[in-house]
């Protein structure tokens, strides 16, 4: 099993979509002993509140999971009005984009495990 | 003077007419020459209303203009609500205050993203929101 979740979401998701991509997601930690979560948000041009809460759970319930969450690819405009909105998005870690993501989560884990990690990835496209 | 060149209304009653709306303002935004920093504010401010109007309202109704104002143009979105309305207005701008469980962040938070806010509610009646944003505000 791969130490990494990769998913990259490519539509701007409405409540229930967003909502079963967080149950989705700690099954999925837990099924891959996965220690690292890397979502990919570059194709989602609007965060909202609802929006932004879900990737703060996300995040949160990960991390009581013993996984560590990574959002990359946010778009400009976006994070301008996630921040002129008041949601920092505390304690949710970002990279600019998966390289950078993946170099991180490495960093977070610490990879002292002999081989290189073995990327699982899975794709959640609606 | 703002005039209003073009009225859709549309109606809301169901989460998936969420996504269906924002596609419908960025239309109309990018119709107007908005930029993308302003449309994604807006979207993003109506996404926030129209959360509202879902959860508290029961649905509602969402109007969609581009007004003129001399050489400005601008989207307005008007969304009314026949819902329990609001009681305390001040108490329902104020950041992080939320009857539901949400964050509170959508009525004030909408506020700080458009040029132009007007909140009206009265209690038993419903409550009607309005936002404006110039393409170049």
């Amino acid at each position: 099993m791969g130490n990494f979740l990769l998913v990259t979401i490519q539509v701007d998701l409405y409540d229930r979509l967003a909502l079963n991509l967080e149950a989705d997601l700690v099954q999925m930690v837990s099924k891959t002993n996965a220690r690292g979560v890397l979502i990919d948000i570059s194709a989602v041009s609007i965060v909202d509140s609802f929006m932004g809460r879900i990737i703060g759970n996300i995040a949160s319930m990960s991390k009581i999971m013993d996984a560590e969450t990574v959002v990359v690819g946010m778009q400009p405009a976006v994070a301008i009005t996630l921040i002129e909105l008041g949601l920092p998005l505390k304690g949710v870690h970002t990279a600019l984009n998966v390289e950078r993501g993946m170099d991180l989560l490495k960093s977070m884990i610490g990879t002292t495990e002999e081989e290189p990690e073995e990327e699982d990835d899975d794709y959640l496209t609606e | 003077m703002i005039i209003s060149l073009s009225k859709d209304n549309v109606q809301v009653v169901k989460e998936q007419d969420v996504v269906l709306l924002r596609n419908r303002v960025k239309e109309v935004a990018i119709k107007i020459k908005m930029g993308l920093v302003n449309q994604t504010k807006l979207i993003t401010a109506a996404s926030e209303l129209l959360r509202n109007m879902l959860r508290y309202g029961g649905g509602g109704f969402c109007l969609i203009e581009i007004v003129s104002k001399g050489r400005d143009n601008g989207v307005r979105l008007t969304f009314t609500d026949k819902g329990p309305g609001i009681p305390d207005l001040s108490l329902a701008m104020k950041d992080g205050y939320s009857t539901g469980r949400s964050l509170g962040l959508g009525l004030p938070g909408a506020k700080r993203l458009v040029n132009e806010f007007d909140l009206k509610s009265k209690v038993g009646e419903g409550t009607t929101v309005m936002i404006l944003k110039w393409a170049n505000g």
